[in-house]
């Protein structure tokens, strides 16, 4: 367990210097939005059908190159065989991973949000507090699954491409189900909202597992 | 307590068809300096790596200070510290948190009183909180061997510890590994260099294509004469 | 010999199946001509299905005994999965468009489970194509396979239920296999057929898999010394 905090803390501290996973992600989710919101007439009277999808496509990109810029760090200098020669198991160097890639998503999702209340001409109220909620669950099962596939990808020549190409079949459930729950919260139809709220937690659950699992498979040289 | 640091039997590794380790058996007693020499592709790093547990062996059995490396792998790496020309050192900290985290992933006690004396000695002292990524390949170099001896590891594998290492760096490094040899530690190193390998081993080996061809004490004669054989076959080879 | 006989037999089938289809069963009541397709597209997909099956069943044996056969028979299954799966996609849209007026339907839940099937098995090929290296081709394949595995029943509930949080209840393809004896006699004989086709077409490419891998070997013996 400390290890884990460990781990979290020094991937915390090297963003902190060099900021760089969480400008470019964000940066990246931003032009994404406007780029939709432009591709989709803003005047039109049916965006609010397609708002929630915009959200978390820009979402999903930010959060595949957030996922790139984790392994960038790991794989310079080789650092982790550092961490492969630290008495640190597998599973651990794994959640130690997952716990600060969440972290950077979900705070370039909270830097993405007032752009994208204000584009779509929503309300600061508290509707938005419920939308983060679905994301931090979106997001958990996200990055559950996109550690390990960025960790396979590390392997190949075109790692962020085969990241892509590997990452969005994985997570449509997630995506489908997210977006989906935003639009209810959207249009103030929240009942039956906890189906949804349950399949992201379970989701999480059984990635979290079957990576730690076999991460170990994934690591070595 | 068994008196063997490490024993391999039979270690075999394939990389596809490559045949990097063709079964290497090895026995290291505690406190050995061991030098281990051989030409660049001929098993040595491999051999090293799998050790270290970076990597597994394709077959074969091997065992840190009586420990079985399939089994026990989390607490031989508390035992091991590993150098290579790769120091594993994260560009954005500085020397200190560098040290400060990997201290405590092994869980090294007074780390806060560790770090100086340590950087100290390495000579890294006045840049001790100065981002790594302002290095010179050299002072990386003494970062790495920093690392390696945090945890007061009492198996110090080495794999060309000397590329891109000045003088004082050179002489650091020695008087590093004789404290830890005093200390009743092991080292393996392995090194091109007949002379740096043989300062202060106390056995000598050479592999070639992945076996060990020789093996022998360091003072013996006959290392040397085996050595000039092994460098000129490869070069008429 | 084996094999021959199987390549043999499904093509006779297929023959007799063709007769059946077009000339032996009669025409649907309700759909007309296009309803033919159904007698080609659910086969297929249930080979498609099948394949799936088959390429979890393999990651999970190669986990258990990391024995190159069992890499290969998961790499197949997923390339037929691809094949069949995009036939089926087709299949199904030539089959849509007379009878919805659309040749894609949102929020059917067969359709879209396929196309995440197809796009899943397209992913496992292409990160196959950039691994070079044999063992770490297995190795990380095979896990991506599970991990693909374990997606299907989220991906099932994502897309069965969650329509209904927005839209209304989902449209199922159009179904059907009528209870007319001559239809079910026409399906069974093209089933049969396409199951015999699927086989004889795996244990082709399994073997044509083998030979692969072995002159792959032979080429880095050869590029090595």
């Amino acid at each position: 367990m400390k290890s884990i905090s460990s781990l979290f803390f020094k991937d915390i501290v090297v963003e902190w210097r060099n900021k760089e996973a969480v400008s470019s992600m964000f940066m990246f989710g931003v032009l994404t939005l406007v780029i939709f919101s432009y591709a989709f007439d803003p005047s039109g009277t049916d965006r609010s059908l397609l708002t929630p999808g915009i959200l978390w496509i820009s979402f999903t990109f930010a959060g595949i190159i957030g996922l790139n810029r984790s392994l960038a760090m790991e794989i310079d200098n080789e650092c982790i065989q550092g961490l492969l020669l630290a008495p640190l198991s597998r599973g651990e160097l794994y959640l130690g991973k997952v716990a600060s890639n969440f972290a950077f998503m979900m705070i370039a999702e909270l830097l993405m949000m007032p752009p994208f209340v204000v584009l779509n001409n929503l309300t600061f109220s508290f509707q938005i507090i419920e939308i983060i909620g679905v994301a931090v669950l979106g997001t958990l099962g996200f990055v559950s699954v996109g550690t390990i596939l960025s960790m396979i990808s590390a392997h190949t020549r075109m790692k962020e491409v085969i990241l892509a190409v590997l990452q969005i079949p994985l997570t449509i459930p997630v995506i489908l189900t997210s977006v989906a729950a935003t639009g209810q919260i959207l249009a103030n139809e929240t009942e039956g909202i906890s189906y949804a709220l349950m399949m992201l937690a379970g989701f999480s659950i059984v990635y979290l597992t079957a990576s730690y699992l076999l991460f170990e498979y994934v690591v070595e040289d | 307590m068994t008196a063997l640091a490490l024993q391999a039997d039979d270690i075999r590794k394939t990389f596809g068809t490559f045949t990097a380790l063709a079964g290497v058996t090895l026995q290291v007693q505690r406190g050995e300096f061991l030098a281990l020499f051989g030409r660049n592709g001929a098993g040595k790093t491999t051999f090293l790596k799998i050790a270290a547990t970076l990597m597994r062996a394709t077959h074969g059995k091997l065992q840190i200070e009586g420990l079985n490396i399939e089994e026990s792998a989390e607490q031989i790496r508390r035992k091991i510290g590993f150098l290579s020309h790769n120091t594993y050192i994260y560009r954005d900290l500085s020397p200190t948190e560098n040290l400060r985290f990997f201290g405590a992933l092994y869980g090294v006690r007074d780390i806060e009183e560790r770090i100086p004396g340590l950087l100290e000695r390495v000579g890294l002292r006045r840049r001790s909180n100065d981002p790594v990524r302002s290095f010179s390949r050299g002072l990386h170099q003494r970062i790495g061997i920093a690392r390696a001896f945090l945890h007061n590891p009492s198996l110090i594998l080495l794999d060309e510890p000397y590329t891109g290492l000045d003088a004082n760096a050179v002489q650091m490094l020695d008087e590093l590994l004789d404290e830890s040899v005093r200390a009743g530690n092991t080292v393996i190193l392995t090194t091109h260099d007949i002379n740096q390998g043989l300062r202060a081993a106390t056995r000598a080996a050479i592999i070639d294509r992945g076996k060990l061809v020789f093996s022998s004490n360091a003072g013996d004669s006959a290392v040397r004469d085996a050595y000039s054989e092994y460098v000129r076959s490869g070069a008429t080879r | 010999m084996g094999k021959r006989i199987l390549g043999i037999s499904s093509v006779v089938l297929m023959i007799v199946a063709l007769y059946l289809i077009f000339v032996y069963a009669g025409v649907d009541a309700a759909q007309g001509e296009p309803f033919r397709i159904f007698y080609f597209h659910v086969p297929v997909l249930l080979l498609s299905y099948l394949s799936a099956i088959l390429l979890g069943s393999a990651c999970i044996m190669f986990l258990y005994n990391a024995e190159a056969k069992w890499d290969r028979a998961g790499a197949v299954a997923a390339e037929l999965g691809l094949v069949f799966g995009g036939t089926g996609l087709i299949s199904g849209m030539m089959w849509a468009k007379p009878i919805w007026g659309k040749y894609w339907v949102w929020w059917d839940v067969r359709l879209n489970l396929q196309l995440i099937l197809v796009l899943t098995f397209a992913a496992y090929l292409m990160l196959r194509a950039y691994l070079p290296n044999q063992e770490k081709r297995a190795t990380l394949s095979c896990v991506f396979g599970l991990l693909a595995l374990v997606n299907v029943p989220f991906n099932w509930l994502a897309i069965y239920f969650v329509p209904t949080l927005q839209h209304p209840k989902p449209v199922v393809s159009p179904g059907g296999g009528g209870t007319d004896p001559d239809m079910a006699i026409a399906f069974t004989c093209s089933l049969i057929a396409w199951c015999l086709t699927y086989s004889y077409l795996f244990s082709t490419r399994l073997a044509v898999a083998q030979v692969e891998q072995e002159v792959e070997y032979l080429e880095q013996v050869v590029r090595a010394s």
